[in-house]
């Protein structure tokens, strides 16, 4: 096969990263949303920790971003 | 072949330009300060923000609309980390306050629509050597209170309480590396998250460009969809841009916290 070709399947592949960190995203905020349904009282003292879930959660897909970039740009 | 193809560069936007011919400016042996509009753009940021805090300065009793938001603001990251460290946080309010309201401006501003007018406002916050050395600095106050307040027994971090003796030389490793990872991933994700979005405008604003330099129909099949796209996406960077900011401070704050407290 050749390099370039290699290169841009690769970055296509790496965009099934971003799709799973948007699974994960949404899983943070649908459980999150689900039981502070259940509970409103206690949702707003545990919003610190659902950011703290989406910024992990995030950072997964974004580094599928940077492998992207990084096969596209500079590799 | 309809009109020119106009060939759109999603990464030419991060060009660091030196400005005003002062690319020749050189500091001792070799180091280039030229000014750029990197630099220009954290001028701008911290003037902007110098203003904003200045004009909610007033002190007054009963405070009024400008004074009302900076103040909830100071209040927003004083809440945040006396919730996250407890009464010591309170002495991290100024370096916590300004690193969040600096990344917040940085975000927002470089996101004004001032390209209609012919000047491209420049997102520093897109770039790892910026957000590198923020999470550096953060970095280095963990460290620095971690050793000041606790000495050699600020190791202690990484063996969590009641890890069963057998674990250590296990759990060990591992915490060490996660901590050692901090300053990256806090780093990577500012800059990466800006990164996407800009590139993600451009791409859709080549799709409106081409679209309708194509003809009239690829222009309302294409163009037009991307437009009211980009609009959306617009309104989604807002809450990024805002988002980041509070998830920097936030893991800082969580970071101080393990540094103020141990665990």
């Amino acid at each position: 096969m050749e390099m370039e070709a290699a290169k841009l399947i690769g970055a296509g592949l790496a965009a099934i990263g971003a799709g799973m960190a948007a699974i994960g995203v949404g899983n943070v905020f649908g459980s999150f949303l689900e039981s502070a349904l259940r509970n409103p009282g206690a949702a707003d003292g545990q919003q610190g920790r659902l950011f703290i879930g989406f910024a992990a959660a995030e950072l997964l897909g974004l580094l599928a971003f940077v492998v992207a970039m990084i096969l596209i740009f500079v590799a | 072949m309809a009109a020119e193809q106009a060939k759109v560069d999603p990464m030419y936007q991060f060009t660091i330009k030196p400005l005003g011919g002062s690319d020749e400016w050189v500091l001792g042996e070799g180091f280039n300060i030229a000014f750029t509009n990197s630099a220009m753009w954290m001028l701008i940021t911290t003037v902007v923000l110098f203003l904003f805090v200045l004009g909610g300065m007033r002190r007054q009793l009963v405070p009024g609309r400008w004074q009302m938001m900076v103040e909830t603001f100071t209040g927003f990251i004083d809440n945040m980390l006396e919730a996250n460290i407890g009464k010591a946080g309170r002495k991290y309010v100024p370096y916590v306050f300004s690193l969040f309201m600096f990344i917040l401006f940085a975000n927002l501003l470089g996101l004004l629509p001032l390209g209609v007018v012919g000047v491209h406002p420049f997102t520093f916050t897109s770039h790892f050597t910026v957000t590198g050395v923020l999470a550096i600095i953060s970095f280095s106050i963990v460290l620095l209170v971690g050793f000041w307040k606790h000495g050699f027994h600020f190791f202690s971090l990484f063996v969590p309480h009641g890890t069963p003796l057998p674990m250590i030389p296990v759990i060990a490793p591992i915490e060490f590396i996660s901590f050692m990872v901090r300053p990256f991933s806090l780093a990577l994700r500012l800059f990466v998250a800006m990164m996407a979005g800009h590139v993600l405008l451009e791409v859709l604003s080549s799709f409106v460009i081409d679209g309708t330099n194509a003809g009239v129909g690829f222009g309302l099949l294409v163009g037009l969809p991307s437009f009211i796209l980009m609009i959306g996406i617009c309104a989604l960077e807002l809450l990024v841009a805002g988002i980041q900011a509070y998830v920097f401070a936030l893991l800082t704050a969580l970071y101080i916290n393990d540094a103020e407290n141990l665990h």
